[in-house]
């Protein structure tokens, strides 16, 4: 294992005060281990991205084991399929798919620990109870700490089955404890794969093509060779042409450059003095192994621009289109309508832009590999590391490092890959960075998307027919089956989509998050033309939806879904009116996860200031309050950022920003004053957080920025249109 | 090459370097400091923040030339013992998610109450508005240094 294991050495961050490290540990379980003087160590399963479940996860774990948190220490575990499962951290799925094996792993160990007290003290298990980390048989007046039956517990048989905590009894989840990295972070420890350093180490950067459609001609190596501190320069291929691959092998360059040095900035200096020679790519056709099957994928050759995408999408939307899902007979309602409303809704490719670049240190020797790198899901690289480095499974190590953010685009695995033929290249431990530049213009964007909604009223206001159309480069947004249908009588949804040779990838609540702010757009505005308040509409729609749906197949619980719009109602006194202060509501649910959100803002010198921004969240049990709630705020902020300035454009298959001088993120100054958070009190499972406040934000803004300005935001970034409007005042 | 020495958290070092080296990478792969972040490279995003005499500044575009002799604090030499006020604010607001931003975050804060020990809400969000924080912690952030200001008056 890579040396950065320092429980040999270093003080817990759980606690003020030093836990004395044991003489020896007893391993319970994959999970759990014991000290002899009851120092307990948990590993973390999952990789760490900012979601914290390195705190939330173990919180679990100790949970059902009944011990006291300020005796935990916590550990990364690294990627090791026999002995964890799942360790993929995306989809907001991570507290949710753990749920059931965290606490059972939990409670299993403390079955053993009563076990082994039982044989002790020659006692009924069953009369034995526990409490923060004491083994207690009333009866008999004995009394043990976990730390005293260790060593018997861990050679006794694990049970088949365990009893786990009714939730009343829990006493660590459901409470706010601190993040047990939060020391290390704010005294700048190396925990990022990027501070990593071993004896002998290189420095890597690549060189891509800086165009999509485009690969590499040739290279000049003497324009580099020679120059302070460079090792190697050479082309290579990331992976091999007869490889199937797997849905997170996205690949943006079948070849790239390698310049290997001693030190980052000579190697800088030398990539910016390399010479290479790019030309055109050919069309490329092949096949994925994804999540929904067998799929072709087509890259087109050429270089697009924004231009063309934006008049390609305008042609296909006239065009006949997937039918996707269809109630009643939307064609004859549309014709009976009283008031028919119809809108277009667009929205561009996003970067990630991470604040950790991209990067990867990989050493790999005759017989093994150890890799040691930011990865969402380490099962899903090993097919191409195995592949590509010509290596069995068994000899490849993936260490989980920190990721300093993920958001999707760090579940692709390319630079591991590419990190690990570079060492085996040159025969040397390398650490393989990719600059900010390398980073922005990679690929694996969000999708550029647009929809067409279009609603029928009846004379009394009612809604009789819902038509949604969205395409998308390459694919739709569209999500047939969630609200409105099963709440409007006719129905039709239609999907299409355009091949393209940019490269794209999942992005925080993929297909979500740009068709929630769509339809929750367009809900205000059909509210509005039907005269009624935008919460009320929506309330009343769902509960037709509950109390007599439309079909089935009905993709959420508008109970639920109602809950969270009336919790937002009242946390956010919604019929409040401030001078200048504009509100805009939306309500979304993915992820499994039901948000509503209220966003107050004032236009000042015509840009828009958020105030305030409360949410309403139904997640079932929270784990750790303040962690969930700063994942919240995490989501709110950077759907404000990302719905008024997210943009990437293509000029001739060039991206046109490289760097946050021309990506605008957002900053301080734009954040909102206040966000509170407040979620609904139930005993449902829990479900994630990660990505179920981003969506809803776009609309909930727009819809804001509609009643400060008079004008309703279709086109994002909405900055453009601010600027248009700012210029008409 | 040049012979150059640089003092940093109250240590000097002589180090045979390129003086057009930023102070960033001298940090990073020379020093041996990892706490100083590589963001962007051109000043628009703080991750790279230290202290130069008590000033925040960007080490990513600051060649080693230019601040040879001259007084660095890392956020590895902030404190003693991760005890300073901000570092305290940053953990009793449970502020960082990623954090892979926050030491930036931290040396900039620290930058500020070393120049206004009192700022308001306006000249926080001001003087922290170069710094990124893609998770966004921003409101977390700001109730830290808040916090810390306080404490320091204490």
């Amino acid at each position: 294992m890579l040396t950065f294991n320092w429980l040999a050495g270093c003080k817990p961050t759980t606690t003020k005060e030093v836990l004395t490290l044991p003489k020896e540990w007893f391993e319970m379980n994959s999970y759990i281990k014991i000290g002899e003087n009851g120092v307990v160590s948990l590993m973390s399963p999952n990789p760490e991205f900012g979601s914290n479940v390195k705190t939330s996860m173990p919180m679990i774990l100790a949970d059902e084991l009944n011990v006291d948190w300020k005796n935990v220490l916590v550990e990364q575990a690294d990627f090791f399929p026999e002995r964890f499962e799942r360790q993929f951290t995306g989809g907001s799925q991570g507290i949710r798919l753990g749920w059931q094996p965290l606490r059972t792993a939990g409670a299993t160990a403390r079955q053993m620990l009563t076990d082994a007290a039982a044989q002790t003290w020659n006692v009924p298990a069953s009369e034995i109870t526990t409490e923060n980390g004491m083994l207690i048989h009333k009866a008999s007046d004995n009394k043990a700490s976990y730390g005293e039956m260790a060593s018997l517990a861990a050679t006794l048989p694990v049970p088949e089955e365990v009893a786990l905590k009714e939730i009343k009894e829990f006493h660590i989840i459901g409470t706010s404890r601190k993040n047990v990295e939060g020391k290390n972070i704010v005294t700048g420890k190396p925990m990022f794969s990027l501070d990593h350093t071993k004896e002998g180490m290189l420095i890597s950067m690549i060189v891509h093509p800086p165009a999509f459609g485009m690969k590499v001609k040739s290279i000049d190596e003497s324009s580099v060779k020679s120059m302070p501190g460079i090792r190697d320069v050479f082309v290579f291929q990331n992976l091999r042409d007869d490889y199937e691959r797997n849905g997170f092998d996205t690949t943006s360059f079948a070849d790239m450059v390698a310049i290997v040095g001693n030190t980052t900035w000579e190697v800088m200096n030398a990539k910016k003095a390399l010479k290479v020679e790019w030309e055109n790519a050919p069309e490329k056709t092949f096949d994925v192994q994804g999540w929904r099957g067998k799929e072709t994928v087509v890259m087109p050759a050429g270089l697009e621009s924004s231009d063309g995408h934006t008049y390609q999408m305008e042609q296909m939307s006239r065009k006949a289109a997937q039918e996707l899902r269809k109630d009643g007979d939307p064609e004859t309602a549309f014709k009976k309508a009283d008031k028919v409303l119809e809108r277009t809704y667009t929205a561009p490719y996003l970067a990630h832009n991470c604040m950790e670049p991209v990067n990867c240190f990989a050493d790999v020797t005759a017989d093994k590999a150890e890799l040691y790198g930011p990865i969402q899901a380490p099962e899903f690289i090993m097919n191409a590391l195995s592949t590509s480095l010509g290596m069995p499974k068994e000899k490849i190590k993936i260490n989980l490092a920190r990721m300093g953010g993920g958001f999707g685009q760090r579940a692709y695995g390319h630079h591991m890959v590419e990190a690990a033929l570079i060492s085996q290249k040159v025969n040397a431990p390398v650490l393989t960075i990719y600059s900010r530049e390398d980073d922005m213009t990679y690929g694996i964007y969000r999708p550029t998307y647009t929809a067409t909604y279009k609603a029928a009223l009846d004379k009394d206001n009612n809604l009789i027919a819902f038509h949604v159309k969205g395409g998308g480069i390459p694919e739709h947004a569209v999500a047939a089956n969630r609200f409105p249908a099963g709440a409007v009588d006719n129905y039709l949804a239609e999907g299409w989509s355009l091949n393209s040779n940019i490269t794209i990838g999942a992005f925080r609540a993929p297909r979500s998050n740009f068709i929630a702010g769509a339809e929750q757009s367009f809900m205000d505005e059909l509210a509005e033309l039907a005269g009624k308040d935008p919460i009320d509409f929506r309330l009343e729609l769902l509960d037709r939806a509950k109390n007599n749906p439309v079909g089935e197949n009905n993709d959420y619980d508008a109970e639920r879904l109602s809950g969270v719009l009336r919790l937002v109602r009242e946390k956010s006194n919604w019929t409040e009116t401030r001078k200048n202060i504009h509100r805009g509501v939306s309500a979304y649910f993915c992820h499994n996860t039901y948000v509503a959100e209220v966003l107050d803002l004032e236009m000042k010198d015509n840009k828009p200031v958020v105030h305030n921004v409360y949410a309403a969240v139904d997640c079932g049990i929270v784990i750790n309050p303040d962690a969930a709630t700063n994942m919240g705020e995490g989501g709110i902020v950077d759907g404000i950022g990302n719905a008024l300035f997210g943009e990437m454009t293509f000029k001739d298959g060039k991206p046109e920003k490289n760097n946050f001088h021309q990506y605008q993120m957002i900053r301080q100054k734009e954040a909102p004053k206040s966000i509170e958070i407040h979620f609904v009190e139930n005993e449902h499972d829990p479900t994630g957080l990660g990505e179920p406040l981003f969506p809803p934000t776009f609309a909930a803004v727009a819809n804001a920025l509609y009643k400060a300005t008079g004008k309703r935001f279709y086109n994002q970034p909405f900055v453009h249109d601010l600027e248009t409007t700012r210029m008409e005042m | 090459m040049a012979s150059l020495s640089l003092n940093i958290n109250s240590k000097n070092y002589t180090v045979d370097i390129d003086p057009q080296m930023p102070l960033l990478w001298a940090l990073r792969d020379i020093i041996g400091l990892k706490g100083t972040k590589y963001g962007c490279g051109i000043a628009q995003c703080g991750a790279c923040t230290v202290l130069l005499e008590d000033n925040a500044v960007r080490s990513c575009s600051l060649p080693v030339s230019a601040v040879a002799d001259k007084k660095i604090v890392t956020i590895e030499g902030l404190s003693e013992d991760g005890d300073h006020p901000l570092q305290q604010a940053w953990i009793e607001h449970d502020v960082p998610q990623c954090g892979y931003c926050q030491a930036g975050q931290i040396m900039n804060a620290a930058g500020l109450l070393n120049k206004n020990p009192n700022p308001t809400d306006e000249e926080i969000e001001t003087a922290m508005n170069g710094n990124i924080c893609r998770c966004g912690t921003y409101l977390r952030i700001k109730a830290a240094i808040k916090t810390a200001a306080k404490s320091e008056k204490v």
